[in-house]
């Protein structure tokens, strides 16, 4: 094959076709960044996921004398003995799930929640004997937390059971849904995209049927007829998907270095090396999806 | 070179065939003129040739290639060996004389300098020497039709397909490209021309088919055309 016939044809098909390659390529560069943005989001809730579930603890919250009254249905026998609270802690100790047990005394949990809630009215009205003391509980896999649940909930001395997970849960659910909104959405610019693709590759088939139909009689092999349309799909997709990375990078620069970083520096934001990592897919993609789409639309038009 | 088994053709969605039961033979290095009014069935026997469509029944042989059984991929290569010219000398408007004939030889492959070579070779071969660089839009249509037989022979096909290459012209320009087909003819290239043009078929007495209505009504050794338009 001469690439010098090849690329001028190319050329000539992208030039005829101005406004539709920018349709194509702005469709396919906005599908792609979302799509990007999407595996950088499910990396970034991955990777908060590891950190936090590393962090979250089963908690065992132990009645203190004010429960008996206060909630009676919760500690019906007033506080916890020390016989009771070394009883749950040896059991805990022989669990095989269990990794770590630590306990909170009551001034403890008085201390962080002062830190907690410095700027709360509440925190300066408490005082040490109301908090509650606490086994912390760190399991090796936090999804057994059932077992722990059952075992201890309800036990006399035993205020409730808190798996912190459910709090964390609930905010991944919340990324997931965001996410799934983010594909979705992809998905239907993708669909618009593989539409104008076979669109705009049927529009440059027919202004050029006397360049085909020539072709077609002198011999060409229909690669070589078609090499020229699935090019300027895969041009068209590649420039698309470099401004995809673009937008990608800036987003990396001005939303997450540039704002969210500063302001919310509890979580580890997805750093550059997960940016770039997702680069050579979205041009892989941006490649061949409208070169599959042109050759599904050439089929019809470029019969031998 | 060319042979038709009982070919019939009927195109879908139609019930008339274009073609019943066509039988013929075309030797190497022939000249056959093919007549017939419109609707006679001469293009789908032409495009048979091509393999632009298969045959419904019977088996079409060209070039020792049972076309029927040829697939799809390897119909390419057999036309390389065929050259086509139509009334409309279907020239491409914004390429010059010379990247006219060049496009057959590009598009199928050939190196530069190959097509450096034999495009001036095959252009003073159809008497337009130097006209190289210039557009078909600024030639005569006598000279247009003899840029379309350049591009056709440039690969030196065993086999010229002409359907109605003088229809557009007029008689005096018509002799001359009868002369330059004659001419692609006496190198040993056979020739098939579909005509209207009774005075052409007449004066250069070759063999001559005549189809009607799908069938074939005559096939003669140095005829002539034979029936009133």
């Amino acid at each position: 094959m001469r690439a010098h016939f090849v690329l001028s044809e190319i050329g000539v098909g992208l030039r005829r076709n101005v406004t539709m390659t920018l349709a194509v390529v702005v469709s396919v560069a906005l599908s792609l960044s979302l799509l990007g943005g999407s595996l950088l989001a499910r990396e970034q809730v991955g990777s908060m996921k590891d950190f936090w579930y590393d962090k979250v603890q089963v908690s065992i919250f132990l009645c203190n004398k004010y429960d008996a009254e206060a909630d009676p249905a919760a500690c019906p026998r007033g506080a916890v003995t020390d016989e009771q609270k070394q009883e749950i802690e040896a059991e805990l100790n022989a669990y095989d799930i269990v990794d770590q047990v630590w306990s909170e005394s009551a001034e403890e949990a008085y201390e962080h929640y002062r830190e907690q809630e410095k700027d709360s009215p509440l925190a300066a009205v408490v005082t040490p004997d109301q908090m509650q003391e606490s086994f912390r509980v760190k399991l090796h896999d936090p999804e057994k937390y059932e077992a722990i649940s059952t075992a201890f909930a309800g036990r006399d001395g035993v205020h409730s059971v808190q798996d912190q997970r459910a709090l964390l849960e609930n905010l991944f659910q919340l990324l997931n849904g965001v996410n799934i909104a983010a594909l979705g959405l992809m998905a239907l610019m993708l669909v618009v995209a593989l539409l104008l693709i076979v669109n705009t590759v049927r529009v440059s088939a027919f202004s050029r049927r006397r360049e085909t139909g020539i072709m077609r009689l002198v011999g060409a092999s229909s690669f070589y007829i078609q090499a020229p349309f699935i090019l300027e799909a895969a041009i068209a997709g590649i420039i698309g998907a470099l401004f995809a990375c673009g937008l990608l990078v800036s987003g990396k620069l001005f939303l997450i270095d540039g704002f969210l970083d500063e302001r919310i520096q509890v979580i580890d934001f997805v750093g550059w090396d997960a940016v770039l990592s997702v680069m050579p897919f979205i041009l892989v993609v941006g490649a061949l999806m409208p070169s599959i789409a042109a050759m599904f639309a050439l089929r019809k038009y470029l019969k031998v | 070179m060319i042979r038709f088994d009982s070919v019939s053709k009927t195109y879908p969605r139609q019930n008339a065939p274009a073609l019943r039961d066509v039988s013929l033979e075309i030797n190497r290095g022939e000249f056959v003129f093919l007549v017939g009014s419109s609707g006679s069935g001469k293009s789908t026997f032409l495009r048979l040739i091509l393999r632009e469509e298969k045959a419904s029944e019977g088996s079409v042989h060209v070039l020792g290639k049972d076309f029927g059984r040829l697939s799809n991929w390897k119909v390419p290569q057999v036309r390389r060996q065929l050259g086509t010219v139509f009334q409309d000398f279907r020239l491409l408007p914004n390429k010059t004389v010379g990247q006219n004939v060049a496009f057959a030889l590009e598009v199928i492959g050939k190196g530069r300098g190959q097509i450096r070579k034999t495009v001036p070779e095959v252009l003073d071969l159809v008497g337009l020497g130097g006209k190289e660089d210039r557009m078909p839009g600024e030639l005569s249509g006598g000279e247009q039709q003899r840029v379309a037989i350049a591009r056709a022979f440039v690969n030196r096909p065993m086999l010229l397909i002409a359907d109605e290459p003088t229809g557009n012209l007029d008689p005096q320009t018509s002799v001359g490209i009868m002369r330059l087909l004659d001419r692609i003819n006496r190198t040993g290239t056979t020739v098939v021309m579909a005509t209207h043009d009774a005075q052409i078929v007449d004066q250069m007495r070759k063999r001559v088919i005549e189809l009607e209505k799908g069938r074939l009504v005559r096939d003669q050794a140095r005829g002539v055309y034979g029936y009133q338009n």
